[in-house]
């Protein structure tokens, strides 16, 4: 029985092999390698070299594990640590956690379908795929965020990555993720395949920050599953240049009364074409999708602000805010927001407004004493500001701090 | 303390339209003046040519502060050196907060007190840092404090931006304020909080030799005076022009008795009687 779903799903994953994805610039899998030498593991994360430290905290990830309680950390598709300090979940890399229990396959492809396109199937028929797997145990709360970072280092590589991450009846998590490349790596290539799935009355809060090269091209593929009462917060940063980077995840609330927010923080430099969205099907009763988007454009970047929330259920809530800044006559900002009532009785609202900064407003802060720059920074350093009143307190102001970090790092 | 000479300005904006002529100002450490006069006589445009603004053209002239000459000088090098402004038309700044604008301004005082070694704490009494002192602020003036983490005058009513304005020039403490029109839009309470805190801030209530700070209000309703003590000269500003200055008393009653058209007579007919006679010679 199991081998011949296994086999079904290699099927459809051969059948999709050279199917474009719907959205964004096509790219050419076959031109990106996978050859990584063997190295070993880390034993302790503290005794990682100044250079990989400061990659790593460019993303978030405190390598004094502080004030978390796992980490996870994969170079090339190889994992060099993972490691828990709670029992009350779980951190495994993707292949073991396979082998380790035979129900984890159940969550493999459920929440992203493996012919999605090319990049799906790519993720089911490489022989080279690491990841991780995340287990919230019932009722586990009050633990520290679990962090982790993929990494690329080879020139020219393709890393693909399944993450699974459960989080169980009456639990909460909180990740903090990010996902980056060696200071001297230009061409990269990142297949993300990351499944959520909430079960009852659960909460995940998932921050994504991204760091990238002039020539990386990035697509991952997301999907939330939720059950009833479940909320799913995600925060995702993106403030590097990057080549192309193309995102639309997908959250289908289920159960009744589940909420699911996206706010997404983008910074388009130079001449990164980005392309971001989420997406929410609102099935259950009472259900609540809410996505911001804050973009500021510089050089001659591109940044396409997606969203979608479909109302299918009774008393299901969406709204939808794009906010754009414009700083370079070269850069450019779309919105492209959408929103389907299907259901009689449902409330659907998008703002968008993209604009320059009004030289009235340098005038005024100049008239507080601040010099033109430092009046621009102010108005950019606001902007960036993440709303972090769905984070629990303790992450609220670090992420705002990771935020600034991003926003000002230079590898 | 700041002294205007023969300044002509005209205005991007306006085509190149001439909005002040040779325009002649001084005010001295210590002394608070008030200048009326109709809309569209050139009121906005001093204070915005006062600040540097860029669409100010300074065709002519020139501007000494603390015997510096700051006519061409960035708004912000003005500011640093003591200039502080109530605006009448406060522009929305999305993205910024409240707090941190007042931040600002309390990190900028402190920073003018260290250059002109003014024997000033650099914080409000029984403030630790500058969030302290912002609250404080907040607080004197009965705003709540959630406020201050609302974006500058975005969804602000039109008290609440004055209120904002004053807290600002309260953290900024600077030696010349600038207030255009403080009273207008604003209700009797507003009214008479901003008049209470003006009054303060020019230090109308010291004995003269302890006033220091001075200040150009800028109103043509008039309403914010009577709460601000005596006050040392009042100047009518027509097409450009001060056209008559003195008493501040005796000019401003007598534009609340006649209006603006008895100084329009005044005016063409290039006398300078004093002001309040103006009927005797219709």
């Amino acid at each position: 029985m199991k081998k011949i779903s296994q086999d079904t799903k290699k099927q459809t994953a051969l059948n999709a092999r050279e199917k474009k994805a719907s959205i964004g610039e096509d790219i050419d899998i076959s031109q990106f390698t996978s050859q990584q030498e063997n190295g070993s593991e880390l034993q302790k994360l503290e005794d990682v070299g100044e250079d990989f430290k400061k990659i790593l905290i460019n993303v978030g990830v405190d390598t004094q594990q502080k004030e978390r309680s796992g980490t996870y950390i994969q170079e090339g598709n190889r994992v060099v640590f993972c490691q828990t300090k709670s029992d009350k979940v779980e951190v495994l890399p993707i292949a073991v956690a396979l082998e380790k229990y035979s129900w984890v396959k159940n969550y493999y492809w459920n929440a992203v379908k493996v012919d999605t396109d090319k990049y799906t199937a790519e993720a089911e028929l490489t022989d080279n795929l690491q990841g991780y797997f995340i287990h919230a145990k019932k009722g586990a709360k009050g633990i520290y965020p679990l962090q982790s970072c993929l990494y690329l280092n080879i020139e020219g590589f393709k890393q693909v990555v399944h993450n699974i991450i459960i989080a169980d009846e009456d639990s909460e998590l909180n990740l903090i993720t990010g996902c980056t490349v060696h200071p001297n790596v230009h061409k990269a290539l990142h297949l993300g395949i990351s499944e959520f799935y909430l079960k009852k009355n659960s909460k995940i809060t998932f921050t994504m920050i991204h760091y990238w090269s002039d020539q990386s091209d990035v697509r991952p593929r997301t999907g939330i599953v939720q059950e009833e009462g479940s909320e799913y917060v995600s925060n995702y940063i993106i403030m590097s240049e990057v080549k192309s980077l193309q995102s639309n995840p997908i959250a289908y609330l289920e159960g009744d009364n589940t909420k699911a927010y996206f706010q997404a923080l983008v910074y388009g430099k130079k001449d990164s074409h980005i392309d971001v969205g989420s997406r929410a099907m609102l099935n259950g009763k009472n259900s609540k999708a809410e996505m911001i988007s804050r973009v500021i454009g510089t050089d001659a970047s591109k940044v396409i602000a997606r969203g979608l929330i479909v109302g299918n259920a009774e008393n299901a809530v969406g709204h939808l805010e794009c906010q754009g800044l414009l700083l370079s006559p070269n850069a450019r900002i779309d919105s492209i927001p959408e929103i389907n009532a299907i259901h009689p009785n449902v409330s659907m609202t998008h703002e968008a407004a993209i604009g320059r900064i009004a030289e009235e407003q340098i005038l005024y802060l100049m008239s507080r004493g601040l010099n033109e720059t430092e009046a621009r920074d102010l108005i950019i350093g606001g902007f960036l500001e993440a709303d972090t009143s769905h984070l629990p307190k303790e992450l609220a102001e670090e992420t705002q701090k990771l935020i600034e970090i991003a926003s000002k790092a230079e590898v | 303390m700041l002294n205007i000479q023969n300044l002509t300005v005209t205005v991007n904006h306006g085509n190149g339209r001439t909005v002040l002529r040779d325009f002649n100002l001084s005010i001295d450490s210590g002394e608070t003046h008030v200048l009326l006069g109709p809309n569209g006589s050139g009121k906005s445009t001093l204070i915005y040519t006062l600040l540097g603004y860029p669409s100010y053209k300074v065709v002519q002239g020139s501007i000494f502060f603390k015997g510096k000459d700051i006519t061409g000088m960035p708004t912000n090098e003005r500011v640093s050196l003591g200039i502080g402004t109530l605006f009448q038309h406060a522009p929305k700044v999305p993205g910024v907060k409240l707090k941190n604008l007042m931040n600002v301004c309390g990190e900028k005082r402190g920073e003018r007190i260290t250059k002109e070694k003014f024997e000033e704490p650099l914080l409000e009494e029984g403030c630790r840092d500058l969030d302290d002192q912002t609250m404080k602020i907040a607080t004197d003036l009965k705003f709540p404090l959630e406020f201050l983490e609302r974006e500058v005058n975005v969804g602000f009513s039109g008290g609440e931006i004055k209120r904002s304005e004053i807290m600002q020039m309260i953290a900024l403490k600077p030696d010349f304020m600038l207030f255009d029109e403080p009273d207008s839009g604003v209700d009797i309470e507003n009214l008479v909080l901003i008049g209470k805190v003006m009054r303060d801030l020019l230090q109308r209530d010291e004995i003269p030799s302890r006033q220091i700070k001075s200040g150009l209000i800028i109103t043509h309703l008039g309403y914010i005076l009577q709460y601000l003590g005596k006050l040392d000269r009042a100047h009518i500003l027509l097409n450009g022009r001060i056209i008559c200055s003195g008493n501040p008393e005796i000019i401003i009653n007598s534009v609340k008795k006649f209006g603006f058209d008895e100084c329009k007579i005044c005016a063409a007919n290039q006398i300078s009687l004093e002001c309040g006679d103006v009927e005797g010679i219709k």
